[in-house]
């Protein structure tokens, strides 16, 4: 048995969430600025689990609010690991074989999404937008919802979905990330932004076999310099 | 009028600072101090301190930088003063300095300029800086600097024309430029075609102010930099005679209507061109004896618009410069060899100090990767407000 593993008895099977459903997430292939070409596709249950272990360097970095957001990545991901969490999801964003970012969120119903976090490790390449605008993709174009809650630590996560997405503020709805007042990414405002904001070619496996190939086995990057 | 020249130099890593503003203000005047053997103490020679900085009062809530410095650094019982000219606080706290020895006032002075930006969120940032701007005619509007400088860049595309293209150009290679520079704030490689590609742009580069778009403009630092002069015939005597002695050989400013619709041609650069003719002058350097610039390029049409403002490039052919591969490290005339406002950077009152600094490396044959072969003569051009108040500075070896 793995680490996270565990036996599956009445109790157990109780503790656990009830499923809608996921979808599986076809992975594309966005051009960066820096010329490489970043994979994006679901993560396996080993690299959530290397993510977990990975970034806890950042639970002592305030910079940007990553100690924040690095410690409810980690419960989230160990959430998924240990079954604890409703139709949770995590993408990585990944470079030649490095993790450069990271995306998750969870399904409330089968027509509203919750958005949980975006980590950025390869910065100054747009890599956390791109990731944002995957996930989002992900609620609207693949799992056909209506609607996804959002709220972000830090100023820039402010910037990039409140302000650039308009997001509608629906205020009497606590998220569940602190209960902290959710903005919501409603499906007319995705139509009016995705043009813009979603990029990626598909299929990525016919196009672009090569970057396929180079992110079958990920690895954390060796400092993580954020 | 004495000789006056600079011995020491120190700078620190732009971007976000982790230390208190004070103490990163220090580390890059102890970093010039030690650069040129300078002690502090009893054994300080240093007359005189300037501080360049634009907004430490309103951001860091510190004022009085230039006592606070001087007490941190032993320096007492120096002259202290805090300059403020906008973002051009850096250029004029060195013209000052200059002046302060070639009149006689000094034989010694350190100059530092310090900003940090990142202690605010970017849209208090772009409020802070637009308050250089004509209080009734154009701040209470809500007018930022992003947003005259897109709409110049939309006069000087249309008069000149100048594409979107060109303006990605210079980003580029000042992106190229910074990833050799260990001090630059962002030092990641930018591919020309993942910025201009119509079918990406706006996920990869997205508009910020039409017609500019997020690689057109530079990005908020922290950071500080500092210079150290000495009179050339104080030199031995105050215990330099060891240094490389890069001579200021011309200082300029100018000035130009507070209020940006005032100007009569709306495209010209008036403060450019008149403080870089007030250096050419005071120097006896012409555009041609030029070997390498660090011109102000917070918005990339600047650097195209002071390349043709200061004579490197006749009226309406910077943009064609940039294209033609001339203002790279390798060209016929470099620009911004340490990635520029663009990449380096851009910590406000930091930024005129830091070009010095840039430009003495260069001089010294210090620039690593960067070097320009045989730079001699070097122009920096620090720009506050919109082009309203500019200082042009020339250095050189002879």
């Amino acid at each position: 048995m793995g680490k996270y593993d565990i036996i599956v008895d009445e109790m157990e099977a109780k503790l656990r969430p009830p499923t809608i459903g996921l979808k599986p997430y076809e992975p594309k292939v966005i051009p960066l600025t820096t010329g490489e070409d970043m994979l994006v596709r679901e993560a396996k249950p080993e690299e959530i689990e290397m993510i977990v272990e990975g970034i806890r360097p950042l639970l002592d970095h305030p910079k940007d609010f990553y100690d924040i957001v690095s410690a409810r990545i980690i419960a989230e991901g160990l959430g998924m690991l240990r079954h604890r969490v409703q139709d949770e999801y995590f993408f990585v964003g990944a470079v030649n074989g490095e993790i450069a970012g990271i995306v998750n969120g969870r399904l409330v119903n089968e027509k509203v999404g919750m958005s949980y976090h975006t980590m950025t490790l390869k910065r100054g390449a747009r890599v956390g937008a791109q990731l944002f605008a995957a996930k989002m993709e992900y609620h609207f174009d693949f799992m056909n919802q209506d609607e996804v809650w959002i709220v972000a630590e830090s100023p820039n996560g402010f910037k990039r979905w409140m302000i650039e997405y308009e997001l509608e503020d629906r205020f009497q709805c606590p998220h569940e990330l602190g209960g902290v007042p959710t903005f919501v990414l409603t499906r007319a405002l995705w139509e009016k932004h995705k043009a813009n904001k979603n990029v990626g070619i598909r299929p990525a496996a016919e196009l672009f076999p090569e970057v396929i190939e180079a992110n079958e086995v990920l690895h954390m990057p060796a400092k993580l310099n954020v | 009028m004495r000789e006056v020249g600079i011995v020491g130099i120190g700078h620190t890593k732009f971007g976000k600072s982790n230390v208190p503003f004070i103490d990163m203000t220090c580390q890059a005047a102890l970093e010039a101090m030690d650069d040129a053997g300078a002690k502090t103490g009893r054994k300080n020679v240093i007359d005189q301190v300037f501080i360049g900085t634009m907004a430490a009062g309103m951001v860091q809530r510190i004022s009085g930088l230039a006592s606070a410095v001087v007490d941190t650094l032993n320096l007492r019982p120096a002259m202290a003063e805090t300059i403020e000219n906008g973002p051009a606080s850096g250029a004029s706290a060195v013209k000052l300095g200059f002046m302060a020895i070639a009149s006689g006032v000094c034989d010694c002075v350190l100059v530092v300029g310090a900003e940090g930006m990142r202690a605010v969120t970017g849209w208090e940032g772009t409020d802070f800086v637009a308050t250089m701007l004509h209080p009734e005619a154009e701040y209470k509007y809500g007018c930022t600097l992003p947003s005259f400088a897109g709409l110049f860049t939309r006069l000087c595309m249309d008069k000149y024309g100048v594409t979107s293209k060109d303006l990605s150009i210079v980003s580029v290679k000042n992106h190229a430029n910074a990833c050799l520079n260990p001090v630059a704030h962002i030092r990641n490689v930018v591919k020309l075609d993942r910025i201009t590609d119509e079918r990406i742009i706006n996920a990869t580069n997205p508009l910020v102010a039409d017609p500019l778009r997020q690689f057109d403009m530079c990005p908020v630092s922290d950071g500080a930099a500092a210079v150290l002069l000495v009179a050339k015939d104080k030199q031995e005597e105050l215990g330099f005679g060891g240094k490389k002695f890069i001579r200021i050989a011309g200082v300029g400013s100018a000035t130009d209507t507070h209020v940006v619709a005032n100007r009569e041609v709306p495209t010209d650069l008036l403060a450019v061109r008149l403080s870089a003719q007030m250096a050419y002058k005071m120097s006896g350097f012409t555009p041609k004896d030029i070997d390498v610039a660090e011109l102000h390029d917070a918005f990339q049409i600047l650097e195209i618009a002071e390349s043709e403002e200061t004579g490197l490039f006749p009226r309406g052919t910077g943009h064609l410069a940039a294209r033609e591969g001339k203002t790279e490290i390798k060209g016929e005339m470099p620009i911004n060899t340490s990635g520029g406002l663009k990449a380096k950077g851009h910590p406000l009152g930091a930024t005129g100090v830091s070009q010095i600094v840039e430009l003495v490396k260069q001089l010294r044959g210090e620039a690593g990767e960067r070097q320009v072969e045989g730079a001699k003569t070097a122009l920096a051009i620090n720009f506050g407000g919109f082009g309203n108040n500019v200082v042009a500075t020339i250095l050189t070896t002879k």
